[in-house]
């Protein structure tokens, strides 16, 4: 904001001080990409705002034509019905149940599995290793009816437990780690393990501490993916005490179609989460979602 | 990395190495502990799946009773369902409109925001934020804000005095709304890739090409863009795997309608499978998606290596 009334030759100093750019400044007192940016910007908090805004309004305020865009005051009735008459608390704690396990699983199995394959000599681990790859590459689509029949036999359909086990540790995390143990320097490793260390306490002691980034990554990625999934528990779960917070929140809307202020009130609840864990770690998330992608 | 002996340290090494390797030979069963659970899991619900599907697609069953072989008649009857082939239609229609718009907006943000200029962080928090909301989350939102009634978006076109829209109640809009709502979602992910190139393409090599006399427009043309190629074909192939797998918007938008403008094909699996309990009949139309993913991805594969090959 101070920078408006500094002198060109300042602003243009700090700005051409990293690209070294040399181009003339424009007569305006902002960066000409704002006006891009900004409106663009926007359209993408609009909606986000608009959530939390008509989470608070009173059902007469948004069943009128046409609706008011900002509420006369804050209403907490869809909240007080949503927490109250519906079993948003339970699905809540269902889908907290679920990433949890389902996060730490991915964490343990992910690391063991990951650091024998990167450091371990056994029978068989190279096809092993391939066959895991490959089954990366396979579309859910492609397994979720047989995945349903597991389960069933398993006698697992329509409990917490179906939505646990098939992703108790995914290829995606055991290869994940596995790149990463292979990018740390052997010496340590081995000096410990030349002095007794067994390779669990060599794993816990040594490789573990060094290795945050990544198992932040795995964290972070599982977290989202079963926190968000809604296609599995569709399938997988029927009854309501079961359900996980995206499942009750889309069956919520079916049966309230009218009553949209509690809708939006359950779904803040159940964005919230995210949002808050998003924000709170933000760069552990981009740095997650990049690390995927630009060295893919 | 194999190790080769150095000949400077002579005293300790051999010992170490002989150490080692006689741990090394009796760690298998650690080993084998080690792995045995991801393996159990991978295999038993990844690999054993995949040969499950084969087969359920040559058979007529319910999910409930005892199979029964059917050879090809699936494959067959779907070859003719016009079910099917509107939503081939849909699909392809969604991720042609879907996966440029989102790479080249997103591409368009990386390079404004690249420019060093302020409230960088704010503006990539709030392209990004939208992209951590789940796609039930977002299509609950959508339908409330495009709902036509009671919606915020038919007030604003109230207010500028336009008439109101159906929106997704439209059979022609529906398909369209989708992909921007998608958008809404999507193109926050290819910003945040974009952008991580973007700032890795080197300083230096731009700062030639400026000593030389290039201006920004063809810097940009002739060393940022070329940079950016292989998280470009990355982007491609990610996003396209994305759009053609698109299910929970759909499901909590649309449920396919109306009259099936939006029955895109994993909502089709889906029906077959678990609604009309034709499982076999699903789990055929899976592996056409599934083969055509395939495809898809070789040949994205096979431009990276060449676009590899090129570079080196």
């Amino acid at each position: 904001m101070t920078a408006v009334s500094a002198p060109p030759d300042a602003v243009q100093a700090a700005t051409s001080f990293g690209t070294g750019t040399r181009r003339r400044r424009p007569r305006l007192p902002f960066s000409p990409w704002h006006l891009l940016l900004a409106p663009m910007a926007l359209l993408f908090a609009v909606p986000l705002i608009w959530l939390a805004v008509s989470s608070v309004m009173s059902n007469a305020e948004i069943n009128r034509f046409p609706p008011s865009l900002w509420p006369s005051r804050p209403n907490l009735g869809g909240y007080r019905y949503v927490l109250g008459n519906a079993m948003f608390p339970r699905w809540f704690a269902n889908s907290l149940l679920v990433s949890l396990v389902t996060v730490s699983a991915n964490l343990v199995l992910g690391t063991l599995g990951g650091y024998a394959f990167a450091r371990m000599r056994f029978a068989g681990s190279r096809p092993l290793l391939g066959l895991m790859l490959a089954t990366m590459a396979i579309p859910f689509q492609l397994t979720m009816i047989p995945t349903f029949l597991v389960m069933k036999r398993l006698g697992l359909i329509d409990g917490l437990g179906a939505l646990i086990v098939p992703s108790l540790v995914t290829p995606f995390s055991v290869f994940l780690l596995r790149q990463f143990f292979l990018s740390l320097p052997r010496e340590l490793e081995e000096a410990a393990w030349i002095d007794g260390c067994s390779r669990l306490r060599v794993l816990w002691r040594i490789v573990l501490p060094l290795s945050r980034p990544a198992l932040s990554t795995v964290a972070v990625l599982t977290f989202l993916s079963t926190w968000n999934d809604l296609t599995w528990p569709l399938i997988a779960i029927n009854h309501d005490t079961q359900y996980t917070l995206q499942l009750g929140l889309t069956t919520f809307q079916g049966q309230h179609h009218t009553q949209w202020a509690a809708v939006m009130a359950g779904n803040v609840i159940t964005v919230l989460p995210v949002l808050l864990a998003f924000l709170g770690a933000q760069k552990a998330f981009i740095q997650s979602i990049t690390s995927t992608g630009v060295k893919g | 990395m194999s190790r080769v002996p150095t000949p400077i340290t002579v005293s300790r090494p051999p010992d170490n190495r002989r150490a080692l390797r006689r741990r090394r030979a009796g760690e298998a069963a650690t080993a084998w502990t080690f792995v045995f659970p991801a393996v159990l899991i991978i295999l038993g619900l990844g690999v054993v799946p995949i040969v499950w599907s084969l087969l359920l697609s040559f058979q007529a069953d319910d999910l409930v009773t005892p199979s029964r072989w059917v050879g090809l008649d699936n494959y067959r009857a779907l070859a003719e369902d016009p079910h099917f082939s509107q939503a081939l239609r849909n699909t392809v229609l969604y991720t042609a409109l879907y996966v440029p718009a989102s790479m080249v907006v997103g591409l368009l943000l990386a390079l404004a925001l690249h420019r060093r200029i302020r409230f960088v962080g704010l503006y990539r928090t709030l392209f990004f934020v939208p992209f951590v909301v789940s796609a039930t989350a977002q299509g609950v939102l959508f339908s409330f804000i495009l709902d036509p009634e009671f919606g915020a978006a038919n007030a604003v076109l109230h207010h500028l005095g336009i008439p109101s829209q159906g929106f997704l109640t439209d059979p022609s809009q529906a398909l369209p709304v989708l992909v921007a709502v998608s958008l809404w979602s999507g193109t926050g992910f290819c910003l945040v890739i974009y952008l991580a190139a973007v700032q890795d393409v080197p300083a230096s090599l731009i700062e030639a090409a400026r000593l030389d006399g290039a201006d920004r427009l063809r810097i940009l043309r002739h060393i940022t863009l070329p940079a950016l190629r292989p998280v470009t074909v990355f982007l491609l192939l990610w996003q396209t795997i994305q759009s053609l797998q698109a299910f929970d918007l759909v499901y909590v938008t649309t449920k396919g309608g109306p009259l099936g403008s939006t029955t895109v094909i994993v909502y089709f699996i889906w029906e077959q499978a678990f609604k009309n309990a034709t499982a076999g009949y699903g789990a055929a139309s899976a592996y056409v998606l599934a083969v055509a993913l395939g495809l898809i991805g070789l040949i994205l594969q096979l431009v990276r290596r060449r676009l590899k090959g090129a570079a080196v």
